[in-house]
């Protein structure tokens, strides 16, 4: 019985000692090298790559190490950045070719003891890491990004409207208005890549957020925003944005279904419930 | 220590006409997004490709208006090793682009893509789904048996 549990304990010893060989061979960096895009075609500086070491654990983000780089080794480097906690979306980058945020992303699950950070794709370069994002929020506004309804009274305040909402109602837009605009998406899409007018998935997905809302009253405006050359047939479904989108909005299915009430698969239910009350009237 | 210039406006259009967009070189690389993306630019690539040949075959189906010594002069191409080997790559192409293209009709309307809810930590999206994947595999699977199937037509046999 003794031998037994000496046996066991011995063998539970062995397995630790493995697992533990092994979590340090998954976790060998003690410092990685960031290479880091730089250009400033302002101050006359070409493109160009700086190589900085710096020292990591196993919770350090690539935003950490990039803010060690900048507060130890290179203060002039260029980079957009506010809560570090993945909710304000100020931090995308290209991470190792991939649109990421860099707060949201562990050194520890990257490979390789290099990481190369560079600015978006697909945003105009402003420097270093940081890009221009007026385009993107342009083609946010224009797909009228608020409930509009007749009903409801804005000039009178003591006026105030309720609409009432099930819950089932609010699944159908609650995680498309999980949207941080961080614009990964923007930059991982095909078409945005090629087509300058193309909304992209972000503002597609947003078109569908205020068209399935059950308190919007202008779902026919908001098919015929995106119903044009440049508008939603321009998505292949190549599902890239939702491969990058960090917060689950998963707009290429926004997309999709937005593009099914365009094409008559889906059925309106608004439409379906505005012939019911006016049936009821009529009785 | 760098040196600014001044923010004239000429400098600030040039800052603005950067337009760092990918252009085609963002459909190149299919590896970095996952087997969605793998299937965009195969249904691209074989709807080009598709459209080449289509081309290609008007014109061989024209020479007959030469007469049939030309016409038959212009069929032993075919007949060559690398015609049967473009002729196979075809058949591929035709069949991945019918099949994926049976899929993408569904999935452009939301079809089969699954519905919104509330996303939880990691996130995973609902519309890049086993479904999804399963019909690009057994695309691809298809147009590759297809291949096969060409290949022993036309290279084996006689």
């Amino acid at each position: 019985m003794t031998e037994q549990l000496i046996e066991k304990i011995e063998t539970m010893e062995k397995k630790h000692e493995k697992q533990k060989h092994q979590r340090e061979k998954e976790y060998p960096k003690s410092s990685v090298t960031l290479k880091i895009y730089r250009a400033n075609r302002r101050a006359g500086e070409s493109p160009h790559y700086d190589r900085i070491e710096v020292p990591v654990q196993h919770w350090t983000t690539v935003l950490d190490a990039l803010l060690y780089a900048k507060a130890y080794k290179d203060q002039s480097i260029g980079i957009r950045y506010s809560c570090r906690m993945a909710s304000c979306g100020s931090c995308g980058m290209k991470i190792n070719g991939i649109p990421r945020l860099a707060c949201y992303t562990k050194v520890s699950e990257l490979q390789g003891r290099e990481i190369t950070v560079e600015p978006l794709s697909n945003f105009p370069h402003i420097r270093d890491l940081v890009t221009d994002f007026s385009q993107f929020f342009a083609h946010h506004h224009n797909v009228e990004p608020y409930i509009q309804n007749d009903n409801a009274d804005m000039q009178e305040k003591n006026k105030l409207t309720e609409f009432i909402q099930t819950p089932e109602d609010v699944d159908k837009y609650l995680q498309f208005s999980y949207c941080i605009k961080c614009g990964l998406c923007y930059s991982a899409c095909p078409t945005v890549a090629t087509d300058t007018q193309f909304p992209g998935p972000q503002a597609l997905s947003q078109a569908y957020r205020y068209f399935i809302d059950s308190r919007d009253t202008a779902p026919k405006e908001r098919l015929n925003l995106v119903d044009n050359r440049h508008g939603i047939w321009r998505c292949h479904f190549a599902g890239s944005c939702s491969s990058v989108c960090p917060k689950g909005v998963d707009p290429a299915l926004g997309i999709q279904l937005l593009r099914g009430h365009l094409l008559g698969y889906s059925k309106n239910e608004k439409k379906a419930a505005e012939l019911k009350e006016r049936q009821k009237k009529d009785d | 220590m760098r040196q600014l210039r001044g923010n004239t406006s000429m400098e600030r259009e040039e800052v603005a006409d950067r337009n760092n967009r990918e252009g085609m070189m963002g459909w190149l690389n299919p590896r970095r997004y996952g087997w969605e993306r793998v299937s965009y630019w195969l249904q691209r690539l074989t709807g080009v490709g598709l459209l080449a040949y289509f081309i290609a075959h008007i014109y061989e189906t024209s020479q007959i208006t030469g007469g049939p010594a030309l016409w038959e002069a212009f069929l032993e191409l075919t007949q060559t090793t690398l015609g049967h080997i473009i002729l196979i790559v075809v058949i591929g192409m035709c069949v991945f682009h019918s099949a994926n293209g049976i899929r993408l009709i569904f999935a452009h309307g939301g079809k089969g893509l699954g519905k919104p809810g509330r996303p939880d930590y990691p996130y995973d999206a609902v519309s890049l789904n086993y479904r999804q994947k399963s019909g690009i595999w057994i695309a691809l699977i298809l147009a590759l048996v297809a291949m096969l199937y060409g290949a022993s037509v036309l290279f084996g046999g006689e």
